[in-house]
Formats: C-alpha cells, structure tokens, sequence
C-alpha cells in the first residue's frame, strides 16, 4: 500500500472550527490536519463530542454560517481550490459533484415531500447538462447500482414508503451520481441494524473499488473499522491524536488513547466470565474548560509530569504519526 | 385520494348532527318567545305565538327543519326580511374586506418570515422582529381609530384627496377601494405581526432539519434550499394556520364591521343577538359549524395533496 506516494486528493491543514455561544467562542476543532488518497478508506474515529462530525461538515462548510466560523489558517486544498477560503459558488461545484456526503440518519436526511427520483435527478440537475429524460434514467441506473430492488418503480415512491436501509441506498446512490471523488460518510451504518450495517458496507466497499472513490468514514465502531478501512485517524477533545494505517493501530497503537479504545471493544470469547469489560475511566473534558498539556493526561494511566505542562505535537515517525511524549512503544 | 375524501365526509357528518343538537337545546334553554313578547304577555297570547312560529312542535321535528337548511323562515326583528336575504346580503360585504384581508396577510407575513429566516441571527432579522412584536402588541381598537382618523378623516380635510370613507358601504367594485381598503389595511396590519413570528418559527424549525443539510450537500443554492426543500415542508403548518382562519373569514370581523359601519355578517349575527332574533342567531350559527366543519374537510385534503405520509393513514 504506498498510497504516499500518489498525491492525495484531499489535504486539510490546520483546520480549526470555532462556535459562538452564549459562553462564548469554542474551538471545536483545533489544528486538524490530514490528508486523503485517491481510492483509500480513511476511518475517523472517537467518543461522541470529539469533533469527528465538525471535521467533516467544515470541509463541506456546512456548519450554520452565523454559529460557526473557521480559523483564518485554515486549509482544505481540493484540486487546487482552498475550500476554506472559497466563496460560496465555488463551494456549490465541489458540494455534491467532487465531494458527496452521506449522513447518519436516512430516516430523516431525505426530504420527505418529495420523490427519492426527484431527489436524486436534483443534484444531476446542478452538476451535469443531462436533460429530464437522460437524469431519470441516470436516477434508475443508481439506484440499481446501490442494488435496490425494482428500481423503476421505486423511483417514484416517497421516503416514507422506503425501509431504513433502502433509505441509506438511496443516500449512497444521491452521493455517487456525480462520481465524486471523495465521499465523507458521517456514521452511515449507526442507525441501522446489523445485518443492514453489513449490507451497507460492502455496498459502499464495491462502489469505491468501481468509481474509485476517496471514503471518509466516520465512525465510533472500530469493528467498521477493521473491515473497510485502510487509514485510521483518532480524534480525541478536538485533536487528532494519533494517524496511522489499520494494521499498525489495532496492533501496536502509540497513544494511550487508542490503546484504551481497542481495550474497550468487547471480544468473543476473549475473557472470563464475570470479568467486566475495561472502560476509559473519566469523561471527555468540556470544550470550554480544556486541561493544561495534553488534553487527555487527566484521564491517561501513564501520565507525567511534562504530559501535564506541555502539549505534545502531532509528530510523524514513519508512516505513522501520534500526539504523545510517551509513546507506547512496541514492535513497529 | 377519493376515498380519503368520502372517508373524511363521512367521519364528519355524526360532528355535524351533533353541533346542531346542541345548539338547539342551547338557544332552547331560555325560552326564545317568551323573552321576544317582553314582560307583558299572556299564557294564551305566548303559546298561540310558539304554534305559529313552528316552536311548539316535538324537538325532533324542529331538528330536522334545521337539518334540511330551510332558511326561507322570517327574521322576528327585521320586517319581511327572510334569514336567506340577510344571508346573501351580508355575505358579500364580509368578503369583500375578510379575503383580501387574508391573503395580503399571508403573502406579506409568509414573505417576512422567509427573509427572516433567510437572514436568520442577522440584524435584518432581529429588526424584522421586533417590528412584528410591536405590531402584534398594539390593540386592534387603536388600528382602526388611528385610521380613521388619519387615513379617512385627517387625509380628506388636510389634502383634496378623498381616497377612504369613514365608514359605510357600497357595493360593486368601483366603490370597493372608498370602503374597503382601510378595513383590508388594518386587519392586515393587526394580523402581520402575529403570522409572521408563525411562520419564521415554522421556518426556522425546519432550516434546522436533517433534509436542509442534504439538499445544501448534494451543492442546491440557499434560495433552491428555501424555496424548493423547505417551503413545501412548511406549508403543512402554513396550511393549517390559512385554513383555521377561513371560517371566521366568512363570518366576518365583528369589530371592523361595527366600526366602520359594514353590514357584514358579523354585524348582523352581533345585532340578532342582541335583539333576540332567534331564527337569525339559529341559522347564522348553524351555517357557522357546517362552514367550519367544511374546511376542516377542505384542511385534511390539503394536507394530503401536499405531504405523501398522510394519504397513508
């Protein structure tokens, strides 16, 4: 996998999300910087609050425009194009065209007053000069591309008439008519049971593979992780904390963080009866009262003193890179 | 969607028998001819009255007279006038002023709320805003005594230009703008304020669904997202809030009317009520229920015309 090579499609630098609010300005996310390959699955990972969603709707620059604004550093270089600088034009060819999104509830991101053929033709209408006739088909080809059944006739049913999962297809297919580039997946299997979960996700496995398609996947489940995706990045209180291939983190994670996830993942068979699952003792610090140094040593099994004092930075050793003065360690 | 009609018809109409039972036994409770005849009747004279005013006969009988819409009975007050003419001659003034009224209305107050919410924690906004509590705020009384007095009065005698009556009415439609512009004009100004905060929460509430971000993802303009995505999901409130006005439309504003000396149906209700014209008060209201209970019907198919879910259930 030498995706390092390739230059990536998407390179986000020192983005940092601000929200006004009654207690004033909150960075949300602080100095996030990762870049995405062409064809590569890249998981976002991280307890709820950690800033996994705020990345992903500020690349989009979908964040209410008079709650949020973005640090003027900010980077998101697409093709060339700063999308955190872009005005609001240039933002509508990339939205839904070079980048789609898919979100986490499909029970209610499609609008339910219209036909999912009109909401598919929709984004057709924006990005391409196809004309109703050619759209409708393009709709019916997608929608048999996500594999639902009857496509014909299911493109003029209503939201509501659909299951959760047929929903979710449709998401998929509304993002992939244009053939993105890159696609941001905003936890696209949690409101879905199991098996509808799996379906999903190979669904989403064998169009990337077709379009070539960048992923983003953002997700809390480190078991979507491990089956689709080839990057991981954790995020932790609005910091990337540690960035490393899927291989390298569920074996040798660097960060405490991250060791302290992967132990949380219950296993089959992996343990005695009556013993309890570990947690990560404590909770996420409140955004507006971070700690000194880095902001997960009131919560670390190994902190020092320095961990206290100083923040680390997000240093790269290899192929990897983590945010941590005392790395775990172990076989590279 | 044909038989959601006749369903919704149907369900309504044991409402419709029952409105009208009670009514009867309400305006029953005091004796109507007793109180018309006045201190100084007989037994004889009262129950000779009762027989020829149809008031005697067994309740069932009664109920099916009104049932049957028979408004060929003569008002007690008004000599030679049946409920039927006063009906019709009321009915045109009320609309004239009530329709107009309502849809100056909502244009304007639905056209705020957009611009409101499209420029939503903005000083536009916070303007807008304040300005609809202030004219929700203000009584109607003042409304139309200011303009009275400014528009019709003040504005006649200080220019030349006699562009509104003080009160009164005419009809045909080249006296329509003397008459009634002022009435439209006020009960617009009363009702802006309040429709207007409506339908902005209505907005609001929706810019802030799941549907908003896709459609803005999927690379829509904030105006196709406006007016395209959210306004048809808005119109199901917006669509209630028309149609709970519509009956009183038809029956007219009481205040406007008396104010401005419009022989509306409000009026002429206020009037029979006061002066004990049983037959008027009992028909006028017995048209009341079936308009109201019509656009409730009227409401329900709406609803399914504009939202897919509905025509479900």
């Amino acid at each position: 996998m030498s995706k390092t090579k390739t230059k990536p499609v998407l390179e986000v630098r020192n983005l940092s999300t601000c929200f006004k609010t009654d207690q004033g300005v909150v960075t949300a996310i602080d100095d996030v910087s990762f870049d995405l390959y062409p064809g590569e699955t890249l998981g976002i990972v991280g307890e709820s609050g950690c800033g996994k969603t705020v990345t992903s709707k500020s690349i989009m620059r979908l964040l209410p425009e008079h709650l949020s604004f973005q640090k003027p550093e900010s980077r998101v270089m697409y093709g060339g194009l700063n999308l955190a600088a872009a005005t609001e034009a240039e933002m509508r060819t990339v939205r839904g065209d070079k980048i789609a999104m898919i979100f986490q509830e499909p029970m209610t991101s499609l609008n339910p007053v219209f036909k999912i053929g009109a909401q598919l033709e929709e984004a057709l209408s924006y990005h391409t000069d196809l004309d109703r006739k050619a759209r409708r088909q393009r709709a019916i080809d997608m929608l048999r591309q996500v594999e639902m059944p009857e496509p014909e006739r299911r493109v003029d049913e209503y939201p509501h008439q659909l299951s959760g999962g047929m929903r979710q297809r449709v998401m998929i297919a509304m993002a992939l008519c244009c053939e993105p580039e890159v696609l941001i997946a905003d936890e696209p299997t949690t409101a879905l049971d199991v098996t509808i979960q799996a379906q999903i996700l190979d669904l989403m496995e064998g169009l990337k593979n077709k379009f070539n398609t960048a992923i983003m996947l953002i997700t809390h489940d480190l078991g979507v992780v491990a089956q689709i995706c080839d990057r991981v990045m954790v995020m932790y209180a609005g910091r990337v904390i540690e960035v490393a291939s899927v291989r390298d983190l569920f074996h040798n994670p660097q960060h405490p963080y991250t060791q302290a996830l992967l132990r949380s993942i219950p296993k089959s068979g992996g343990r005695q009866k009556g013993e309890r699952l570990p947690t990560i003792k404590g909770i996420v610090p409140s955004l507006f009262n971070l700690p000194p140094g880095c902001r997960f040593q009131d919560r670390c099994e190994y902190r020092e003193e320095r961990c206290v004092r100083d923040e680390p930075l997000l240093e790269q050793h290899g192929n990897r890179s983590y945010r941590c003065h005392l790395p775990l360690g172990g076989a590279q | 969607m044909w038989s959601y009609v006749a369903r919704k018809l149907l369900y309504n109409i044991p409402v419709y028998l029952g409105i009208v039972l009670l009514l009867m036994v309400a305006l029953r409770v005091n004796d109507p001819v007793s109180s018309m005849m006045g201190k100084n009747k007989s037994q004889e004279d009262m129950l000779a009255m009762k027989e020829s005013l149809g008031l005697a006969r067994p309740l069932l009988e009664q109920y099916f007279d009104v049932l049957r819409f028979d408004l060929n009975v003569m008002s007690w007050k008004n000599q030679g006038l049946t409920v039927k003419q006063m009906f019709m001659d009321s009915i045109k003034p009320s609309l004239s002023i009530t329709l107009p009224a309502l849809t100056l209305t909502s244009i304007i107050s639905i056209s705020i709320a957009l611009i409101s919410a499209f420029f939503r924690g903005r000083r536009i906004d916070r303007i807008l805003m304040v300005l609809a509590v202030i004219g929700m705020s203000v009584s109607f009384l003042v409304y139309i005594i200011f303009g009275q007095y400014y528009g019709a009065y003040l504005l006649t005698k200080e220019t030349s230009w006699d562009l509104f009556a003080i009160g009164g009415y005419e009809s045909g439609i080249e006296n329509w703008s003397y008459y009634c512009l002022l009435p439209v004009l006020i009960s617009t100004l009363v009702a802006v304020g309040y429709d207007t905060r409506f339908y902005r929460a209505v907005m609001v509430e929706e810019s802030g669904r799941d549907y908003i971000i896709t459609a803005k993802a999927k690379g829509a303009t904030k105006t196709k997202v406006m007016f395209v995505h959210m306004l048809k999901n808005a119109m199901i409130p917006i669509i209630t809030r028309i149609m709970t006005t519509l009956p009183f439309l038809i029956m007219g504003s009481l205040l406007l009317e008396v104010y401005f000396n419009i022989p509306g149906m409000g009026r002429v209700l206020y009037k029979a009520i006061q002066e004990q014209d049983f037959p008027v008060v009992q028909s006028f209201v017995t048209i009341f229920a079936a308009i109201f209970i019509l656009s409730n019907i009227l409401t329900d198919v709406l609803y399914a015309l504009v939202d897919p879910r509905v025509r479900l259930s």
